[in-house]
């Protein structure tokens, strides 16, 4: 199978403002290949496959690919037309399909010539109806895509690839919304296709799915490919190393004993987006000092469980308990007075307010608070002051205290929100996906940080669609499925796999 | 109560409703048009006053009355080209946007017109479009005055109705149009251009607005003066979000408006003794207010309806 | 290679600079449509600086000017910075110059000293009925209130026109629809001799100080900016959204409310259908190009009142149209938005080897 090349991508280089993506990047793809390129949130991955794909025009650098007629071309670059042209197609992380439309408009969306006067949806409702036999994808062809689950989203993008007869197929972090089970079906399809002479690069920043599915690996780190390696010659050990440049392992929590129950939730149902995303007649409960993990893949519920935790939505049944005290409709500001700190899962949505500035975003929980105002006025010494220590006890790197919230980083924004949190000392700590998009550094530290706040006591609900940090950090775990919690005893990945997929094991 | 049925049957109640709410069709198929595609127009009422005095002096100038069509039609683009520059590209505040081309393009007009034609006592008149004579189709029954009796204009406004809805049901552009509006990415990434799409969708809506108010100086009357459009712009947007951003149902609405303007203008006579004449000459608003106040939550809100959406963010 | 990179923080120099430079373009590029109406350039600007500062008579008809132009400036600033897009400001006003008038002609025999601040007050609060209905039923339902306040204009002013000739009517007014005059005492005190220029003036200036400072140094402002900058962000931190909506909805109205009593109790003394030549949007444009803070709207409204002033009186000088104010005003509000766009961004030289000059 070696022989040359299909894409070769040269000496690539990509700067957004002062930082540098992508640093002179080369990189090869065979023929029938499937190629994982592997980094840490931040490393560069997407940033490089966006050049192949057109979205970003390169600083520096080239990219060759063999045509339909089998020449070894240069591709023009910056340009998604003609990257498509080239046989180049993309699945992105944030899946681009108009949901008010179905599947067979989103996949003809730009494939047919936007000045005929009829089009040819037969002719293509044929044809994609014999690539989803051919490749074992199938998705409803005629409902709106804002009705349809996930899965059957992501099969439809990939459909969109195949229309277009790709040849080299990029995957952006493919299973971070599947089911572990999910997963291996997608890649088994996947290597159906790459037998028939497809070649695939997907994106992961878990060692595990691409220790699973690839038949090779490149690992960028801080934008730059810092190796390559067979995946037969690769274990979990040396890539990691190569992820992040040094030892690290990611915090685990020790088995302690826990207190008695703070939070209780009994028979609570909240609307969600849609039917799947409800809540219906969920109970839970969190003790003194654990950490309770809900696993599943998002879109189950945990965003109206989230809601209903943060005070932004009120249940429409059941009732919640803090330390044997009823809380009756509660907003957002009675949940931080009562001792419940948020993490937001989407942080520059609800975590924080960009063009303000650090320091007020750091008493913006707390606006009654007598150290930040008197009789409706703001101190801004003592402001400036408490923002000022906030930083340097988390170690909050940035633009200084005055400048806007949104000049930061993922990571210290989550530490600005973790800050903020734990200023308060809550009793309850609601942390919905707070490592996502952090590199391995900035992810221990929040993973330390809350396994700290446990031994002091709180009490943690940890909403995660990534199940190794569920399993590293949870104490207990509940399943999320269509809006219902299961309680499990069991750490197996494939039963938990099963119980996020709505299967009892 | 029987003035009112006696009103509803009559013919010549309902070829007014047609002709009245003719601006109103123009105006809604524009404005659906810009929103689709994910653009807030709010420079309507100032391009329907652009349209109406562009129109209006062409024809003055010479240009014959399709030549005024015409030269308000390419008016309402250039402002149109203006807003979607400040909008799509530039990602300026729609709102702002819309309301600075309002200003604009209004006093632009009204400058124009009064330093072309300096204030006399009778405003100068045009000959405007004659209601048609269509052999055997314009001498049947209702039918014959409601529709086949009205002005050439009104029945392109009919026309466009059915274009817009076949260009948006069944063709390639009108998938790309309602994709753009719903999420620009999805277009983006099979290489189509978010950009073009944006801000040709808003020149040909603001286009069509221009002809809403071509229509007021070159159909329904014969003369341009100061605060002519008073506020249709506006009921257009509003019957927009009524008609859920379908061509159909905004054809509808315009003539439920239209209906309502000409039955107050004949309720006036009966009962103007009992209700004061400004109750029914603020209907239209209020009823505009009660569309959108119903409407407004639709299912069928373009979901990136006032988001700026710029290339390589990602 | 040169690239264009955005901006990180806007300095203090754009942010004062951007605005006068727009007035500056905007009064540049009136030069076009002089040049069209056939009128001699420099002529044209020599009057209208003499129509604004040419005499103690016209600077203070330009002060007088100014003021209705402060109140719905503000109105405008502090709905807008919540997000809350105030476009009805010209019907509130009306409302404020109907409950004046209904109030201060006679209905009350009662000393000035009460007369004046009841004619305020009820002013400021049927101004804020005004706008906290459009308001609720955005909370409520979701209708935007960029549209339901501007049909409301269109309704409040159908409405005051049935009042002028009806309930507000002047018995001895000749037949002419307009209100009765408010009493001697319930007037606003004019602030020179034989000038136009009123107490109201000096209001609208205390109104921008006392906005200023609230937004600046109080929790309330804290709110509002988050509110106006992220709801979803403000809700989740618990600050009570649709409290503050309303309440800035409720002093918005207010201050346009104002601005009709200022008209009517300080300058005319008597309400007509055409008290205002579009003071309310007007107040927009003097906001957007005081970049939404309180003390840029003193300026701006005094530039904008400037701008109708001098073409009034240059109007009436040459010949020119009297449109041309509304022109540059107009010019000006696109000037700023572009301008706010350029300042967002900067030029960037790259050298060949990616290192940055």
């Amino acid at each position: 199978m070696k022989s040359d090349p299909i894409l070769s991508l040269k000496n690539l280089s990509k700067r957004f403002g002062t930082i540098k993506a992508n640093e002179n990047i080369s990189l090869d793809l065979y023929r029938g290949e499937i190629l994982a390129l592997l980094g840490e949130n931040g490393a560069g991955k997407t940033t490089l496959m966006n050049m192949l794909f057109g979205h970003y025009m390169p600083d520096a650098g080239k990219i060759e690919v063999t045509n339909a007629s089998g020449e070894f071309i240069n591709l023009a670059l910056g340009n998604p037309k003609a990257s498509i042209a080239a046989g180049i197609g993309m699945v992105h992380q944030h899946f681009t399909l108009a949901e008010n439309l179905d599947a067979i408009d989103n996949i003809l969306l730009g494939s047919e010539p936007l000045n005929q006067l009829r089009r040819r949806r037969k002719i293509a409702e044929n044809k994609i109806i014999s690539l989803m036999q051919e490749s074992g994808l199938v998705t409803p062809l005629d409902i709106a895509v804002g009705q349809l689950t996930v899965g059957e989203r992501q099969r439809i993008e990939i459909l969109k690839a195949l229309y277009r007869n790709v040849r080299i197929l990029i995957l952006d972090e493919p299973t971070a919304v599947l089911t572990p089970q999910e997963a291996d079906s997608l890649f088994k399809n996947i290597k159906g296709m790459t037998s028939h002479g497809l070649s695939v690069i997907f994106i992961s920043h878990k060692l595990r799915e691409v220790l699973a599915y690839s038949n090779r690996i490149t690992v960028l780190r801080q934008g730059k490919n810092v190796g390559e390696i067979s995946t037969s010659d690769a274990n979990e050990k040396k890539i990691a190393e190569l992820m992040v440049g040094s030892e690290t392992t990611l915090p685990r929590r020790q088995p302690a004993s826990t207190g008695k129950p703070i939070l209780k939730l009994e028979g609570v149902s909240a609307l969600g987006r849609g039917l799947r995303d409800s809540l219906k007649n969920v109970n839970l409960t969190v003790m003194r000092g654990e950490i309770l993990g809900i696993a599943g893949v998002s879109g189950n519920g945990q965003a109206a469980l989230a809601a209903v935790l943060s005070g932004m939505t009120i249940p429409e049944m059941g009732t919640m308990t803090l330390n044997d005290e009823k809380l009756g409709n509660l907003d957002p500001a009675k949940m931080v007075s009562k001792g419940i700190g948020r993490i937001p899962e989407d942080r520059h949505r609800d975590g924080i307010i960009g063009s303000m500035s650090v320091a007020e975003n750091m008493i913006i929980e707390g606006l009654s608070d007598p150290t930040f105002q008197t009789n409706g006025f703001l101190k801004r010494e003592h402001i400036a002051a408490h923002a000022r220590n906030l930083s340097d006890e988390y170690d909050i790197r940035g633009p200084g205290i005055s400048a806007p919230a949104q000049l930061l980083s993922g990571g210290n924004i989550q530490k600005l929100i973790l800050a903020r949190v734990f200023h308060n000392k809550p009793k309850i700590i609601l942390a919905n996906q707070p490592t996502r998009g952090l590199d391995m550094g900035a992810a221990a530290d929040v993973a330390r940080r809350l396994i700290d706040a446990r031994s002091r006591g709180s009490g943690i609900i940890l909403i995660s669609e990534d199940l190794d940090e569920i399993l590293r950090l949870a104490d207990r775990i509940l399943v999320m499925h269509d809006g219902k919690l299961t309680e499990t005893q069991t750490r197996d990945r494939a039963t938990l796999g099963l119980l996020m997929a709505g299967q009892a094991a | 109560m029987l003035e009112i049925l006696q009103i509803l049957i009559s013919d010549s109640f309902w070829a007014a409703s047609l002709r009245i709410a003719t601006p109103l069709i123009f105006g809604v198929l524009g404005a659906l048009l810009c929103e689709k595609s994910g653009i807030l127009n709010l420079g309507i009422e100032g391009i329907f006053v652009a349209g109406a005095m562009v129109g209006w002096m062409s024809v003055w100038l010479g240009a014959g009355l399709w030549g005024g069509v015409l030269a308000a039609a390419i008016a309402g683009s250039i402002l149109g080209l203006l807003h979607g520059i400040l909008t799509v590209p530039l990602g300026l505040s729609q709102h702002v946007s819309g309301l600075a081309i309002t200003l604009f393009a209004s006093s632009l007009s009204y400058f124009s017109y009064r330093t072309a034609l300096p204030t006399v006592s009778s405003p100068p008149r045009i000959t405007p479009f004659q209601p048609l004579d269509i052999p055997i189709l314009s001498d049947l029954p209702f039918l014959g005055p409601v529709l086949f009796q009205q002005t050439s204009l009104t029945f392109f406004a009919l026309f466009c109705v059915i274009l817009i809805w076949y260009v948006l049901e069944k063709t390639a552009l009108g998938v790309a149009i309602k994709a753009v509006g719903d999420n620009p990415n999805s277009v983006d990434a099979q290489g189509l251009s978010v950009y073009g799409l944006r801000i040709g969708a808003v020149m040909a809506g603001s286009a069509l607005m221009a002809l809403g108010g071509a229509f007021l100086t070159m159909s329904a009357f014969d003369a341009f003066f100061f605060g002519m459009v008073n506020g249709r712009g506006w009921i257009c947007i509003a019957l927009v979000i009524f008609a859920s951003w379908r061509p159909g149902k905004a054809l509808f609405g315009a003539i439920l408006f239209g209906a309502f303007d000409a039955l107050q203008v004949r309720l006036q006579t009966e009962v103007g003794a009992f209700v004061p004449s400004q109750v029914f000459l603020a209907a239209p608003y209020i009823l505009s207010i009660f569309a959108l106040v119903i409407a407004a939550r639709s299912a069928d809100y373009p979901r990136a309806l006032l988001k700026p959406w710029f290339k390589g963010q990602r | 290679m040169i690239r264009i990179e955005a901006r990180e923080t806007l300095s203090i120099y754009w942010k004062l600079g951007l605005p006068v430079m727009s007035a500056l373009l905007a009064l540049l590029l009136a030069s076009l449509p002089l040049n069209l109406a056939g009128a001699p350039i420099l002529e044209s600007y020599k009057q209208m600086v003499i129509g604004v500062l040419g005499s103690k008579f016209a600077i203070s008809e330009m002060l007088t000017r100014a003021t209705p132009l402060i109140f719905t400036g503000l109105a405008a600033t502090l709905a807008f910075r919540a997000k809350l897009w105030n476009i009805g400001a010209e019907g509130q006003l009306y409302l404020g110059a109907m409950a004046a008038v209904s109030v201060g002609t006679g209905v009350f025999d009662i000393s000035g000293l009460i007369l004046v601040p009841l004619i305020i007050f009820c002013g400021c609060a049927i101004g804020a009925a005004g706008m906290v209905l459009p308001a609720t039923l955005k909370i409520r339902y979701g209708a935007d209130e960029v549209v339901t306040t501007l049909l409301l204009n269109f309704i409040i002013i159908i409405f005051l026109q049935y009042m002028l000739e009806g309930p507000l009517k002047d018995p001895m007014g000749l037949g002419w629809p307009q209100s009765s005059p408010i009493l001697d005492q319930g007037m606003l005190p004019p602030l020179m001799d034989r000038m136009r220029i009123h107490f109201g003036f000096i209001i609208a200036i205390f109104c921008a100080a006392v906005a200023h400072f609230m937004l600046i140094r109080s929790i309330w402002g804290l709110k509002l900016k988050a509110v106006g900058e992220n709801m979803s962000a403000a809700k989740h931190a618990g600050i009570p959204v649709n409290q503050s909506l309303i309440t800035v909805a409720a002093i918005s109205g207010a201050l346009a409310g104002l601005a009709g009593v200022s008209e009517v109790a300080g300058l005319k003394g008597y309400l007509t259908a055409d008290l205002s030549p579009g003071f309310g949007y007007t107040g927009i444009v003097v906001a957007m190009l005081a970049g939404l803070s309180p003390l840029g709207v003193v300026i701006s409204a005094l530039f904008i009142a400037s701008v109708f002033v001098g073409a009034d009186s240059m109007s009436r000088a040459m010949g020119v149209s009297s449109y041309l104010a509304d022109l540059v005003v107009a010019t000006a509000l696109l000037c700023v938005l572009i301008g706010g766009f350029v300042s967002r961004y900067k030029i960037v030289r790259i050298a060949k080897n990616g290192g940055k000059n």
